[in-house]
C-alpha cells in the first residue's frame, strides 16, 4: 500500500513539473474547459436557484385555489360559492381573495394589487415593492397616484416598503385595503377574485379537489402541488434545452481535447519514449497521463464551478440578466439562495470531466505504447 | 421530461459505457482468438498492448457507472416533486416497471467490475498471463448486463408519464401491501437483525480462515454477499426506521438526505466497499492453484479480506451508532 | 552495487528480429545470432551502422522482444515475457546510455537522475540522497539543480551515466556512448566505464568508434555485419 501511494505521489510530482513545462498549452486547455464548466454550472445554479426560489414562495401559498371560470376565462367569483361548496372534510380554511394587475403607462409596467389577509392597511394607505419602489422613487410617506378603472386619478400614501428576503415575487407588488380594491378597479361587493382553501393532509387533496368540482361545475380548482410539479418540470425542462443547445459547445470541447490529447508534439513524444526507454512501464505512463488529466479537470472543473457560483450568487447571473430581462420590466433584484447539491455535481461531472476523460483514454493509450527502444533508433 | 440534464446525463454514460464495454470485448474477442503468450510476433505484442486498453476501459467504465448510480439515486430522488403520490426516490421509481430493474443492474454492474478488476489485477501479476482467455470471457459475460442496464434505463424515463400516481415508500415499504419491498419491510426486525448479525459472524468466520489458512475465498465471498443482501433487507426493515425515528417509516434513500445527517452514506458506502472487495476474493480464489498464480493470490487475497472486514465492521458499528443514538425504542415490541 | 546478486552469463540462442513482419517491407534486422555474454566484462558489439548492433542490444536490455530465438539471464528466459515483465527485469537488471543521452529537457539534472526510480514507489527521500551521491561521484553535486538545457556535453553525459545508475543494475548498457563527444569527453567515457568494471559492473556497448573498441579495458569485442556475428 505504502509502495503504491509512494508510486502514485512519485508519478503525480512529475505530472506537475511536466504541466508547468508547457504552460501555454495546458492553460489554453484549462480556460477552454474551465469556461465549458462555467456555463453549464452557471445555468444549473441559476435555474436551480430559481426552481427552490419558486418552491419558497409556493410553500407559503394556499394548498387549493379555486377559480372560476366563465366560457373557458377566469371570472370574478361570488363570496356565496363558499358556503354553496358545503362542509368538506379535510378543509381547514377557506376565505376569498382579491387580487389583480394594474398596468402603469408611466413606467410601462404591470403592478401586482393585492388585498392582504394577514394585515390590516388603512384606507388610502399602500405598501409597496422594492422593484416599485425603485422605478418610481418611492419613500415612506411619498404619494403615488393611479388612475382607476373608472378614469379618475387616486392617490396613495406609501405606508411602508416590502423588503422581502425574496425579491422575486414581491419586486411589483402593491398591497392595499380591501375597500380601496374594489373602489379602484369596480369589483362591487360580494366578488371575489378567487377562493383559497386550505388543506392539511396532502393525501386528501385529490379527494377535496373532486368534490369541489362536482359541487361547483362552473369552477376549477387548483392544487399547489400541480403548480410545484409543473414548476419543476418546466425548470428541468428550461436547463435541458439549455444543456441541448449547449451540446455543440460540448462536442467542440471533446474534439479539442482530444486533439490535443492525439496531437502530442515531437518533443512530447520523445519524452515518453525516453520515460519507457529508462523504465516506466506502459501503465505507468498511462497512469502519469490519467494524473495530467484528473489535475486538468480538477482545477478546471473548480474554476469553473467557482466563477459560476460567484455568477450566480453575487452577480445574480449578470450574464443571463439581458435574455431574463423580457420577463418583466420591474426586473426584481433577484439574488438566488446559495444551494449546491450531489445532483449538480454529478451532472456537471458527466457533462464535462467523462467526455474529456473518453475523449483522451485512446490517445493517451495510443501515447503510452509507444516502443521503448524507439529512442534507440 | 426526457431533456433533464440528469436525465439526458445517465442516457450518454449509459451508451458511452455500452459502447466502450462493446470494444472492450471486440479486443476481447480478438485475444481470446490469436493469444499466444510464447509467441515474438509482432501481432502478439500489439494484442498485448491492446490489454492496456481494455482495462483502462473497463476500469472507467466501472468508475461512470458507480458515479450513475449516485447520479440515478439522486435524481430519482430530485424527481419525486413531479409525480403524484411520489415523495422520495421510492415512489419515482415505482413510476414504471423499469425504476428497479435499472437500479439493481447498476448494483450488479459495480459488483460484476470490481470482480473483473481485481481478476484483471492479479493476471497481471504472473508474467504468463494464466488468465487472459477466462477473463475476457468473463467480459463479455458482463457485456450484457450493461447493454440491458442502457435499454431498461432508456426505457424507465421514456416511459415515465407524470400523469401516473405512482406509490411511494409510505405504501411500498409498509408490511400491509405487496411484492418484494412490502415483504421485506414485514420481516420482523428482529428476524432481519438476528440473521444480518449471522451473516456478518459468518462473513467474519471465512475471512479469518482464510487469512489464516488462506483457504476459502468462495465461502467468504458468497457470505459477504449474503451480508450485503441481508444488510438491505435490514436496513428497509430496521436500521431505516431508527434512523428516521419513526415506527413505520421504511424507505431505504429517505436516509441519505441531509434531514438525517446523510447517515445512509456512511451505512451504504463501506457496505457496498466491502462487499465489491468480497466479490473481488471471490473471483480470484477458483485460481489460487494455477502455479504463476500460487504467490499472487493469496497475498492479494489476504489484503483484500483484510480491507473487507474493516470496511464490514464499518458498516456494522455505524448501524450499531444509528440504532444507539436514535430516540425511537422499540423494546417490549420489536425485542 | 553492494550485496546485490552478482551478475549471471547472458545467453543468446538463436535470436532473430523482424521489423515490419508479413508486410511487403519485411525486413530481418537480425539473422540468428547466438552469444554468450561473460559477467563482469565489458563487451563492444562493433559493425558498421545498419548491421544490427542496435537492435540486438535493445533485445539483450529488454528493450524489445525477438521474433524468435531465446535470451537467457542465467537460467530464466527473458525473451518471452510480455512487455510488464520485461520492463520490471529491465529496470532491475540494466542501465541505459543512450547516444544522444536523452536527457529531459526543463527538468533539472538531478530529476533527471530520479526519474527511472520514480515508478518503482521506492522512498523518495532516500532516492534523491542517492541521486545527490551519484551526481557528487561524477563531480556534478553543483549542478544537480540547473537544467539539464544548461549543462555542458561532459556534463549531460555524466548526468545521463549517473541516470543510469540510479536503480543500482547490475548492468550498464550503452548505444554509441561517445557518437557526440570528442575525443577527450570519450576518453573520460571510457574511463568511467573502466570504473564501473572495477566494481563488477558487467558493461555492453555498441560503436564504431575505435578510441571505444580499442580501448584498453576492453574485454570483447563482437564484430557484427548483416544482422549476424562475425569473428
Amino acid at each position: 500500500m505504502k509502495r503504491l501511494l509512494r508510486r502514485q505521489a512519485c508519478l503525480l510530482d512529475f505530472t506537475l513539473s511536466s504541466l508547468a513545462r508547457r504552460p501555454g498549452k495546458n492553460l489554453g486547455l484549462l480556460l477552454v474547459y474551465g469556461l465549458i464548466v462555467f456555463l453549464l454550472a452557471s445555468v444549473m445554479l441559476f435555474t436551480d436557484a430559481l426552481r427552490s426560489e419558486a418552491r419558497q414562495v409556493l410553500a407559503r401559498s394556499p394548498e387549493i385555489i379555486l377559480q372560476r371560470v366563465v366560457a373557458g376565462r377566469h371570472a370574478l367569483i361570488p363570496a356565496g360559492y363558499l358556503e354553496r361548496m358545503g362542509r368538506i372534510r379535510g378543509v381547514t380554511a377557506r376565505h376569498g381573495r382579491l387580487w389583480g394587475y394594474f398596468y402603469d403607462p408611466a413606467v410601462q409596467a404591470n403592478y401586482t394589487l393585492l388585498v392582504p389577509r394577514n394585515r390590516r392597511i388603512a384606507d388610502g394607505e399602500i405598501v409597496v415593492g422594492a422593484g416599485i419602489a425603485r422605478t418610481r422613487g418611492l419613500d415612506r410617506g411619498d404619494f403615488l397616484t393611479l388612475r382607476g378603472s373608472d378614469g379618475t386619478a387616486r392617490s396613495f400614501r406609501v405606508a411602508e416598503r416590502l423588503e422581502g428576503e425574496s425579491e422575486l415575487v414581491s419586486s411589483d407588488l402593491i398591497l392595499l385595503s380591501e375597500a380601496d380594491f374594489r373602489a379602484f378597479f369596480g369589483v362591487p361587493e360580494g366578488l371575489y377574485t378567487d377562493l383559497v382553501l386550505t388543506v392539511r393532509n396532502p393525501r386528501e387533496l385529490r379527494k377535496v379537489a373532486e368534490k369541489l368540482t362536482l359541487r361547483l361545475p362552473d369552477t376549477r380548482p387548483i392544487l399547489r402541488d400541480e403548480i410545484l410539479r409543473t414548476y419543476d418540470a418546466i425548470f428541468g425542462w428550461r436547463q435541458g434545452i439549455v444543456f441541448v443547445l449547449l451540446a455543440g459547445a460540448i462536442l467542440a470541447f471533446v474534439i479539442f481535447a482530444w486533439d490535443k490529447a492525439s496531437g502530442l508534439s515531437a518533443e512530447e513524444r520523445r519524452e515518453i519514449g525516453i520515460l519507457k526507454a529508462v523504465g516506466w512501464e506502459t501503465s505507468d505512463v498511462i497512469r502519469m497521463k490519467f494524473w495530467e488529466g484528473a489535475v486538468i479537470s480538477l482545477s478546471a472543473f473548480l474554476l469553473g464551478y467557482l466563477a459560476a457560483y460567484a455568477h450566480v450568487f453575487y452577480t445574480s447571473a449578470a450574464l443571463f440578466e439581458p435574455v431574463l430581462k423580457g420577463w418583466a420590466v420591474l426586473y426584481p433584484e433577484f439574488r438566488p439562495l446559495p444551494r449546491v447539491d450531489g445532483l449538480q455535481l454529478a451532472t456537471l461531472f458527466f457533462f464535462t470531466v467523462f467526455p474529456y476523460t473518453l475523449a483522451t483514454i485512446v490517445p493517451i493509450w495510443r501515447a503510452a505504447t509507444t516502443d521503448p527502444d524507439q529512442v534507440m533508433r | 421530461m426526457l431533456l433533464d440534464p440528469s436525465i439526458l446525463a445517465l442516457l450518454i454514460v449509459s451508451s458511452m459505457v455500452s459502447l466502450m464495454m462493446s470494444m472492450a470485448a471486440v479486443f476481447g474477442v480478438q485475444v481470446m482468438r490469436h493469444w499466444d503468450i510464447h509467441s515474438g510476433s509482432e501481432r502478439q505484442l500489439r494484442l498485448e498492448r491492446r490489454t492496456y486498453l481494455i482495462s483502462t476501459l473497463v476500469a472507467f467504465s466501472f468508475i461512470a457507472e458507480l458515479i450513475s448510480l449516485l447520479l440515478y439515486v439522486y435524481n430519482a430522488e430530485q424527481m419525486s416533486g413531479r409525480f403524484v403520490g411520489a415523495m422520495c426516490a421510492t415512489g419515482v421509481l415505482n413510476v414504471d416497471p423499469w425504476g428497479w430493474p435499472t437500479l439493481y443492474l447498476k448494483i450488479a454492474i459495480f459488483f460484476a467490475g470490481a470482480a473483473w478488476l481485481t481478476l484483471n489485477r492479479v493476471d497481471n501479476r504472473a508474467p504468463d498471463y494464466p488468465l487472459v482467455r477466462i477473463k475476457y470471457g468473463l467480459l463479455l459475460l458482463i457485456l450484457p448486463l450493461v447493454l440491458a442496464e442502457s435499454v431498461t434505463q432508456a426505457l424507465f424515463f421514456l416511459q415515465m408519464d407524470p400523469d401516473v400516481i405512482t406509490s411511494c415508500c409510505g405504501s411500498l415499504f409498509s408490511p400491509e401491501g405487496k411484492g418484494v419491498a412490502a415483504e421485506l419491510s414485514g420481516i420482523e426486525p428482529g428476524t432481519a437483525m438476528a440473521l444480518l448479525a449471522l451473516a456478518g459472524l459468518a462473513t467474519l468466520l471465512t475471512g479469518v480462515w482464510y487469512l489464516w489458512r488462506r483457504r476459502g475465498g468462495l465461502a467468504f465471498a458468497v457470505s459477504g454477499l449474503a451480508t450485503f443482501l441481508l444488510a438491505l433487507v435490514a436496513i428497509v426493515s430496521c436500521i431505516a426506521l431508527y434512523i428516521y425515528e419513526h415506527p413505520h417509516h421504511h424507505c431505504p434513500f429517505c436516509i441519505l438526505k441531509s434531514g438525517h445527517d446523510f447517515l445512509g452514506y456512511w451505512l451504504y458506502i463501506p457496505l457496498f466497499i466491502a462487499t465489491a472487495l468480497a466479490m473481488g476474493v471471490g473471483a480470484i480464489a477458483p485460481f489460487a492453484r494455477r502455479p504463476s498464480l500460487r504467490q499472487v493470490i493469496p497475498a492479494e487475497g489476504r489484503r483484500f479480506v483484510l480491507l473487507a472486514l474493516v470496511f464490514l465492521s464499518l458498516f456494522y458499528l455505524i448501524a450499531g451508532y444509528a440504532i444507539a443514538r436514535s430516540s425511537l425504542t422499540m423494546v417490549g415490541v420489536w425485542w | 552495487m553492494n550485496g546485490a546478486p552478482a551478475m549471471e552469463v547472458i545467453r543468446l540462442q538463436q535470436v532473430k528480429k523482424a521489423f515490419n513482419q508479413g508486410r511487403p517491407n519485411e525486413f530481418w534486422a537480425i539473422r540468428g545470432v547466438d552469444l554468450e555474454l561473460e559477467p563482469g566484462r565489458i563487451t563492444v558489439l562493433k559493425g558498421p551502422s545498419g548491421s544490427g548492433k542496435t537492435t540486438l542490444l535493445s533485445m539483450i536490455g529488454c528493450l524489445s522482444r525477438p521474433t524468435s530465438g531465446r535470451i537467457l539471464l542465467g537460467d530464466r528466459i527473458l525473451s518471452g515475457l510480455p512487455e510488464r515483465f520485461m520492463t520490471e527485469e529491465r529496470r532491475r537488471t540494466f542501465g541505459f546510455i543512450f547516444q544522444q543521452f536523452n536527457l529531459i529537457k526543463g527538468l533539472t539534472a538531478l530529476d533527471n537522475v530520479m526519474l527511472p526510480g520514480c515508478p518503482l514507489g521506492g522512498d523518495h527521500r532516500a532516492l534523491r540522497q542517492r541521486a545527490r551521491e551519484l551526481l557528487g561521484r561524477f563531480g556534478l553535486e553543483d549542478r544537480a539543480a540547473s537544467r539539464v538545457e544548461w549543462l555542458s556535453g561532459g556534463e549531460a553525459q555524466r548526468t545521463a551515466i549517473a541516470r543510469a545508475l540510479i536503480n543500482q543494475p547490475r548492468c550498464l548498457i550503452a548505444d554509441e556512448p561517445t557518437a557526440n563527444l570528442d575525443s577527450r569527453l570519450s576518453e573520460a567515457f571510457m574511463e568511467i566505464v573502466a570504473g564501473l568494471r572495477e566494481q563488477g559492473m558487467t558493461v555492453l556497448l555498441t560503436s564504431h568508434d575505435p578510441l571505444v573498441y580499442d580501448a584498453p579495458v576492453v574485454d570483447r569485442v563482437v564484430a557484427m555485419h548483416d544482422g549476424r556475428v562475425v569473428d
